[in-house]
């Protein structure tokens, strides 16, 4: 579904990482890890196709669902309604279960704490029904059920058939995950 | 999951009122509509050839008002990242960006005209001219404000540099938006011209800034 071949990254002018190969198919986990600073980000930006690679080539087939750093939720709206703009009713509900956030639905996103708001953005990536999930930091600020609610997410998601990329710098369980390090 | 343009332009329109960010450029406008009678005179006959002139500056001046917020804020939460991953093209995004914040400001723009000419004593068939020319002109004037919003988005001071950027650009509206006011042969022609160009042109060059300002 992903495929890095000799991938490197350049941001203002410094190579960040070069040389990056790895082969995601349906079921596999990739855990990529490295200091701050490392392009952590960039990787996953680059996989999204959001930015383009220095050198090397991606391949990708379909739509990622992205998590980043922000959770592109309107703020002002309620939980249920912010998400259902990036997908439908039902398919946000259901997310939102996934989550245990569908006690929420009807509260505003700004009046959501760090890791309701973590959570609700992941609630984004489950919605969207994409194969391949490209994960950065998705346990920031996350207690420790909620990380493994999390981890059950993505083992449920690659036994689907699907794929997920993370990048993380606390411990995230992906068994039989791949590692990249920067 | 596909994501209809017409379902972006809504969210947009619904932010735009919702968040009374609206009200502040019509706020803007009547005050600085309020204000010129003041400054030169009352006298009626200089009003009335002046004041329609007036009302041309201080509409651009308030479309140009919230070019700093048009994109920055969608840039800052993720949703330009989420709308690329999503297959939206960005001059897709920008000509919904600018359709949006036509109808959050054209409406209450043409709206307001109304007791702003009474400020300002204009007749009635002037009157008449300036809302056929701001129903022409707004389109390219919004399309202009969401090009100097996506270019400056992520700037410090971005409102003033907006400014600066879309100035040079809105010069040809307010040319034949007040020409249109006088009446003048081939004025609304013109207009409608300058004001189809931009709204054709300019989301090509906000979506090409948005897709500088993700990487």
């Amino acid at each position: 579904m992903l495929a890095f071949r000799a991938v490197a990254c350049v941001r203002g002018g410094r190579m960040l990482w070069k040389g990056v190969d790895f082969a995601l198919g349906p079921g596999d986990a990739i855990m990529v890890t490295g200091p701050n600073g490392a392009g952590k980000s960039s990787l996953v930006r680059i996989a999204a196709g959001l930015l383009a690679p220095a050198a090397g080539v991606v391949e990708r087939r379909g739509a990622p669902a992205l998590l980043t750093e922000a959770h592109a939720l309107d703020p002002e709206l309620p939980l249920g309604r912010a998400l259902a703009f990036w997908s439908d009713r039902a398919r946000a509900a259901a997310a939102l279960d996934a989550l245990g956030l569908g006690a929420l639905a009807g509260v505003p996103v700004r009046l959501l704490s760090t890791g309701q708001r973590r959570r609700a953005a992941m609630a984004r990536v489950v919605a969207a029904g994409c194969a391949l999930w490209l994960l950065d930091e998705p346990a920031s600020g996350l207690d420790a059920a909620a990380v493994e609610r999390l981890e059950g997410l993505i083992a449920g998601h690659r036994a689907a058939g699907g794929a997920a990329l993370a990048v993380s710098h606390q411990p995230l369980a992906m068994a039989g995950a791949g590692a990249v390090a920067l | 999951m596909p994501l209809s343009l017409t379902r972006l332009i809504a969210r947009d329109v619904r932010r735009a009122y919702a968040g009374g960010g609206w009200a502040w450029p019509i706020a803007f406008f009547l005050l600085a509509c309020a204000l010129f009678p003041f400054a030169v005179g009352p006298d009626p006959v200089l009003l009335a050839r002046a004041g329609g002139g007036m009302l041309w500056t201080a509409a651009l001046l308030a479309a140009l008002m919230p070019a700093e917020r048009l994109v920055a804020h969608d840039l800052e939460a993720g949703v330009l990242d989420q709308l690329a991953v999503r297959g939206v093209s960005a001059g897709g995004v920008a000509a919904a960006k600018t359709a949006a914040h036509w109808l959050a400001f054209a409406p209450p723009l043409m709206t307001a005209t109304v007791p702003a000419s009474a400020l300002l004593g204009l007749p009635g068939d002037t009157l008449w001219r300036a809302e056929l020319g701001l129903l022409v002109g707004t389109p390219g004037l919004a399309a202009l404000s969401v090009a100097a919003g996506a270019l400056v988005a992520g700037l410090r001071g971005a409102g003033a540099v907006a400014g600066l950027v879309m100035l040079p650009l809105a010069v040809p509206l307010l040319v034949f938006g007040s020409g249109v006011l006088a009446d003048a042969p081939g004025a609304l022609r013109l207009l409608e011209a300058t004001s189809l160009l931009l709204t054709a042109g300019a989301p090509v060059a906000a979506g090409a800034a948005m897709r500088a300002g993700m990487g």
